[in-house]
């Protein structure tokens, strides 16, 4: 059994999804050029989610990647609801009023977001009211409190992060009056989801990290070459301050069972998430829930089973790691991607081959022939070759269907291999997870001559 | 400054790498400062002003100075011959497709040949020959359509077989070829010198020449030339001459008077290599490979090789300057598929060493044909532009059929394919441009076959029914933007995909065209005829039909509400146009002529018809929908549609009422059709089309109505042997040459264009005679079918060519229509073609080197015609346009 290319390609390509910011006036002001995003599952259903939106009351543009576990429902309510809650916490006090005022006499809404979605990406309709609400309740917290000060970035960005995980705990003890609801809200928060997000405004970008998906600065070299910048902590075992942190959170006679085979309790590999209840809540009030919830709860297994070692939750926090950088020329793309990309390749790689290809597409580095005492048959054994090469970077218009496809059927030499690539995407549904994780990446690809123009202002 | 920097970069590079083009650079100094009396300021007048120091400014100026015009100054914004004249590869090959294109070729041979005797000037004229190369049956056919035309034209060509060639050439790898086709007399030039020794010459003559100058644009007064401006000051004159090449779009569209070239450039790779160790002999043959799209010829002991991709690279679409056509760069990668064409034909030339891929941009046309003639909307505005990479080849020819036009008023051949005329604005879009070139230019390599449609560019101009046409299958083509249907695909039938289908056999719709052929013959079909050009001419008193009857041959001073068709004549009584003229009232008359005539005979008329505000004349082709109901049903479906009595009686034949069609009124019904079977033409104000399209269908259902398409119709109209303008008919195609006696009325009580010679005619007899040929041994399946231009031979000599083609579904038959010429067996002298000798000769057509039977006849087979009104209405229909 094996797939054709034009099989592999539509494998792969099934979910890709290209945003150009449009041009003004022929010019594009945006320090954002655009961006490309693309998933592969290995869980059926996908657990990863994916989402990108631009502000419309404020400046800037958001774009996250959200890896589930234990189901896909937490990611899926984090990816519709966090960009909400990231916007809302960003505008200033008379916007706020403004939108209550809106609601209030129901007057139409100003729009807050501008979603970049690929058909895939859905909402839940059945929820939205119940979002809606939450939200509402969190802006009208915001105007009660109003501090006078403008916005400051990072801190919205952990307020929305805190809020929103907040919110997924009280609507699940809250229940709903409406049983799907009902169920709808423990699962997202008996399920958990990692998240990164990325806010772009300008020169300053922001990553607000919980968990292990990862950001990563793509920087081109004056000489050309590619080279990569963490942009983002891993909030996993690997990471001796976030195992730290842990530890001071908790009693020293904890400290042993608190970190096992790498993993929170024993059980959870990212230290940060949202949802997960079981490892916030009290035993009392996991209890409580899970008996008076529906009966598809409580016949499951893994929500009644309680984490062992567990005295004093919370163990588990959303609240995100937020780090700013401000964006120079060299500055040429910034990948986001789940933990399934970062497990197969090494971050370098990862700027070399998305450097490459984005410039490839462009403008491949031209022959010249100057000088140079070059035979007919030397050039055309070098362009065969160059061609060769160009077909395989060509056959993607998608940069992280680009990425896909190198961590995928990366062979020992870093090419992509046909037979490889076919084999893993051919695996049948319940061997593909152990051969890899869900996969989500976007692409943002940045506009140098506004960046280059935004620094010389400074 | 980046790009000054890197001009200078590749000067260095083109000089250091290049010793030869630096000696050209040096000898072209020293010319053009005896031709040039720079820094002399510039005259305040001329009679005219040629823009271009290439190729072809330098040809117009060398012929107009030779015919005796003096008074001509010639601009260059940089210096002469060096825009693409200069990078040109210097192929002169006369094997083209079109015949006047093979007769300026062939005259820029001659011309070239004796250039540098003329003038003293170095052309590196050396005649090679050239050898085009077939890797497939197909391609063969195609070069032995082009060697028959050659022949005939007295150019020596004759086709071989792959060991012929490796004899002609040591380097080629003949594995891969079916056959070739050798042109012994074509040749190799420096073409920048060429350029230079024409501009001697005209120098020599009067003509005066400044470089670095630059034309910013074109003053008009009242419809004519009035002078240009110049960087360098203003010049008065009566004509001017747009010779800017690629930049020829620019230059039209810089004045206050647009004036549309529809040109665009693409970037052209050629590649130079160093000599070979054994350095290859200066006439070595030129090859040419169409099948890997690449060209060789011997280049300094080494080789230049370049080609026509898949994939050209348009630019300047939004305009540049001409600083930026040096600063291009190379591009290997976008080589690579030349190269390894040019390897697999040469596979020795692996170890030869480059000097340089050259990136030269050409311009390219929407039809892939040079752009010739004077503007539509400027008289005095003459354009040669456009050589679609074959500059050289035609620069002499061209040079001097635009000197000729502009001298005696028209060129001394028939330049319809060519001439500016055919384009209007409607191609002036820049996308459309940049589109259209995209396609032709991989066109120069790609195999012509008959009835190739282009692909780009489409749907511009469509009939409101063309949504309903498509969903029942319409296969379309274009004319003059205007999408029409060749035929209807049946459900159900499935054709060859396009590529499949390109053949010079039988093609894959020939059962499909028949049944509607049938149907138009027994039943009653519907063919959408929209693209037809119409003009509507009014006047408050008598203006109209005096100004008509004066520019018509016919007579026009008819009944309101009779339909004349008539020929729009020249001075010498050829053709301008062939049209239908209905009068609508005693001062409005309606007139239709054929698509393509939308430009040029408006101007004809706009240049001619008094200048009275009292006169008007309105193109209304955006106005009506034209459907042709054809075939003996028609009478009943349109009689039961309008509840009005269509009998011959109440409505004979070439008269026009307005009358309802289901709900519409207003409609326009004239009693012709344009294939000499029965019907009517319907015109229909474009909100009504659909209403009166549905009734028609709806009301034609009882009596078998169908659509048909134009290849039923063209069939339908040659086995009745109907010319139609532009295919038979042209400029030099008089009425009395084709048959056409009848729509001429020499004593109307007045004069009229083209009388006296067709007088003249009438009296001395004709030099040409239209002639309808049945080939008699040709196996419709197995052979070859005709096209248009095959030879015709009589009694074993050549006497003419064919004008178009069609099989007769009735005779069963093909039928191909031509002109038959009488050359005098010794002289060579044309003579008169009385009916004797066409009727006295056993005639061949030759298809690509086969010749096939066939049987002459001057007039119609009568039993084509069915339901006769009478006898002369049969004859009076005998007209006929696509």
């Amino acid at each position: 059994f094996y797939l054709t290319p034009p099989q592999v390609n539509s494998i792969l390509k099934a979910n890709e999804y290209s945003f150009k910011v449009p041009e003004f006036d022929g010019k594009n002001v945006s320090s954002v050029l655009g961006f490309d995003s693309n998933q592969l599952p290995a869980n059926a259903p996908i657990e990863d989610r994916r989402s990108a939106a631009t502000c419309l009351q404020t400046r800037g543009m958001l774009l996250g990647v959200f890896d589930g576990h234990a189901g896909c429902a937490c990611a899926q309510a984090v990816s519709e609801r966090l960009f909400y809650y990231i916007a809302v916490s960003l505008l200033p006090h008379e916007t706020l009023l403004e939108i209550e005022n809106a609601v209030e006499s129901g007057r139409a809404l100003l729009p807050i977001l501008q979603w970049h979605k690929h058909p895939n990406d859905y909402f839940s309709k059945e929820a939205s009211k119940l979002y809606f609400n939450s939200l509402r309740t969190y802006w009208q917290e915001l105007i009660d409190l109003n501090s006078g000060e403008t916005t400051d970035v990072k801190e919205a960005l952990i307020n929305a992060f805190k809020r929103l995980d907040n919110d997924i705990s009280l609507e699940a003890q809250v229940g709903d009056p409406n049983s799907f609801l009902n169920y709808l809200v423990l699962r997202v928060a008996f399920s958990g989801a990692t998240a990164c997000v990325a806010h772009v405004d300008g020169v300053d970008l922001h990553i607000a990290n919980t968990g292990d998906s990862r950001a990563m600065l793509g920087v081109q070299e004056e000489d050309g070459s590619w080279s990569a910048v963490n942009l983002s902590y891993d909030h996993n075992a690997q990471n001796e301050h976030e195992v730290e942190r842990v530890k001071t959170e908790h009693p020293k006679s904890e400290e042993k069972s608190l970190v096992k085979q790498d993993r929170l309790l024993g059980l959870l590999m990212p230290f940060r998430a949202f949802g997960d209840v079981k490892f916030k809540w009290s035993i009392e009030l996991q209890k409580r829930v899970v008996e008076s919830g529906p009966d598809q709860l409580n016949d499951n297994e893994y929500t009644k089973f309680i984490p062992p070692n567990y005295h004093t939750p919370p163990y588990l926090t959303a609240e995100p790691e937020v780090i700013h950088h401000r964006l120079r020329p060299q500055d040429k793309f910034l990948v986001l991607a789940t933990d399934g990309l970062w497990e197969t390749m090494h971050r370098q790689d990862v700027a070399r081959i998305v450097g490459e290809y984005l410039t490839g597409v462009h403008h491949q580095q031209p022959i010249a022939v100057g000088g140079y005492k070059v035979t007919l048959g030397q050039m055309h054994g070098l362009l065969t070759e160059r061609r060769a090469k160009i077909s395989s970077v060509f056959e993607d218009q998608n940069a992280a269907t680009h990425l896909i496809r190198h961590a995928v059927g990366n062979n020992e030499f870093g090419t992509v291999d046909h037979e490889r690539l076919s084999k893993m995407l051919s695996l049948p549904e319940e061997l593909a997870r152990m051969y890899r994780d869900d996969i989500t990446i976007i692409v943002v690809q940045f506009n140098s001559h506004v960046i280059g123009a935004c620094q010389n202002e400074d | 400054a980046a790009g000054m920097f890197l001009r200078l970069l590749s000067d260095v590079r083109w000089q250091a790498t290049n010793p030869k083009w630096r000696r050209m650079t040096c000898s072209r100094r020293s010319t053009s400062s005896t031709a040039e009396p720079h820094p002399v300021s510039l005259p305040a007048q001329a009679q005219v002003v040629i823009c271009g120091g290439g190729i072809m400014g330098t040809s117009v100026a060398y012929h107009l100075s030779k015919m005796g015009w003096k008074d001509i100054v010639l601009l260059e914004q940089g210096r002469l011959a060096a825009g693409t004249t200069r990078f040109c590869a210097g192929i002169v090959s006369t094997a083209r497709h079109i015949s006047i294109e093979l007769k300026m070729a062939d005259y820029s041979n001659k011309l070239y040949q004796q250039l540098e005797q003329e003038t003293g000037v170095k052309t590196g004229y050396v005649k090679t020959g050239s050898i085009s190369l077939a890797q497939t049956q197909d391609r063969l056919i195609s070069l032995k359509r082009i060697a028959s035309s050659l022949n005939v034209m007295g150019i020596p060509c004759e086709i071989i077989t792959p060991k012929q060639v490796a004899q002609l050439h040591p380097l080629i790898n003949i594995h891969d070829l079916v056959g070739a086709m050798y042109v012994p007399e074509d040749a190799l030039v420096s073409s920048a010198n060429v350029s230079l020794a024409l501009a001697t010459a005209a120098s020599r003559n009067g003509v005066q020449i400044h470089e670095r100058t630059s034309v910013s644009h074109v003053s008009v007064q009242k419809g004519r030339v009035t002078g240009v401006e110049t960087d360098r000051g203003q010049i008065q004159c009566q004509y001017f001459v747009n010779c800017a090449g690629q930049w020829a779009y620019e230059l039209g569209h810089s004045g206050e008077e647009s004036v549309n070239i529809p040109l665009h450039a693409c970037e052209h790779f050629y590649l130079l290599t160093h000599p070979l160790k054994e350095p290859l002999a200066s006439n070595l043959p030129t090859i040419v490979d169409p099948d890997g799209r690449i060209y060789i010829r011997n280049w300094q002991g080494g080789i230049l090789s370049g080609g026509f991709e898949k994939n050209p690279k348009p630019l300047f679409t939004e305009g540049r300057n001409q600083l930026e056509i040096q600063n291009l760069q190379e591009d290997w990668d976008h080589f690579e598929p030349l190269l390894s064409a040019l390897l697999r034909r040469m596979p020795d030339l692996e170890a030869l060493q480059i000097m340089q891929l050259v990136n030269c941009p050409e311009s390219f046309t929407p039809d892939m044909r040079c752009i010739l003639g004077e503007s539509p909307t400027v008289r005095g505005y003459f354009v040669l532009a456009g050589m679609n990479s074959a500059g050289i080849s035609y620069g002499g020819g061209a040079g001097k059929y635009l000197a000729e036009w502009m001298v005696n008023g028209y060129p001394s051949e028939n330049v319809w394919p060519l001439d500016l005329k055919r384009f209007g604005t409607l191609q002036s879009s820049r996308t459309f441009l940049r589109h259209r070139v995209m396609e032709v230019m991989p066109l120069m390599c790609d195999l012509k076959v008959p009835r190739w449609d282009f692909q780009t560019g489409r749907q511009l101009r469509t009939s409101p029914l063309y949504d309903r046409l498509d969903a029942q299958g319409a296969r379309w083509m274009e004319k003059h933007g205007f999408e029409r249907v060749k035929y209807f695909v049946p459900p159900g039938k499935d054709l060859l995909d396009l590529d499949q289908s390109k053949t010079f056999y039988k093609p894959d719709w020939f059962d499909i065209v028949g049944s509607e052929v049938k149907c138009c013959k027994e039943a009653v079909c519907v063919i959408d005829m929209s693209s037809f050009t119409k003009f509507e001419i009014s006047s408050t008193g008598d203006q109209a039909l005096e100004s008509l009857q004066y520019l018509f041959s016919n007579d026009l001073d008819v009944p309101v509400g009779h339909v004349v068709h008539t020929g729009m004549l020249n001075e010498k009584g050829g053709y301008e146009n062939d049209c239908s003229i209905a009068r609508l009232s005693k001062r409005s008359f309606f007139m239709i002529s054929p698509t393509d005539q939308q430009v040029h005979c408006w101007a004809w008329l706009k240049n001619r018809l008094p200048d009275d505000s009292n006169l008007t004349m309105e193109d209304v082709t955006w106005k009506y929908t034209a459907l042709n109901l054809i075939g003996p049903r028609a009478v009943d479906v349109l009689s039961e549609l309008s509840y009005a009595p269509i009998t011959p009686e109440h409505f004979p034949s070439l008269f026009c009422k307005e009358m309802s069609v289901g709900y519409a009124n207003g409609i326009r019904v004239m009693s012709i059709t344009h294939t000499g079977e029965p019907g009517f033409m319907l015109y229909i104000p474009i909100e009504y089309a659909l209403h009166v399209y549905n009734e028609v269908m709806n009301m034609g259902q009882k009596y078998g109505i169908r659509n048909a398409g134009y290849y039923a119709l063209r069939s339908l109209r040659i086995e009745k042997f109907f010319a139609f303008w532009g295919q038979d008919l042209d400029a030099f195609t008089t009425p009395m040459e084709c048959g056409r006696e009848f729509q001429v009325k020499l004593e109307k009580g007045m004069q009229f264009v083209g009388q006296e010679a067709l007088l003249e005619q009438k009296q001395n007899g004709v030099y040409k005679r239209f002639t309808m040929f049945i080939l008699e041994d040709h196996d419709t399946d197995m052979d070859l079918w005709p096209w248009w231009g095959e030879p015709i031979f009589r009694n074993g000599r050549y006497v003419g060519k064919t004008t178009s083609s069609a099989y007769s579904y009735t005779l069963e038959r093909h039928v191909c229509l031509g002109f038959v010429q009488h050359f005098d067996e010794k002289t060579g002298e044309e003579l008169v073609v009385t009916t004797d000798f066409i009727n006295q000769g056993e005639y061949e057509i030759d298809i690509a080197g086969q010749r096939f039977q066939a049987k002459a006849k001057l007039y119609p087979f009568s039993s084509l015609f069915t339901h006769r009104r009478r006898k002369d209405e049969v004859e009076l229909s005998g007209y006929q346009r696509e």
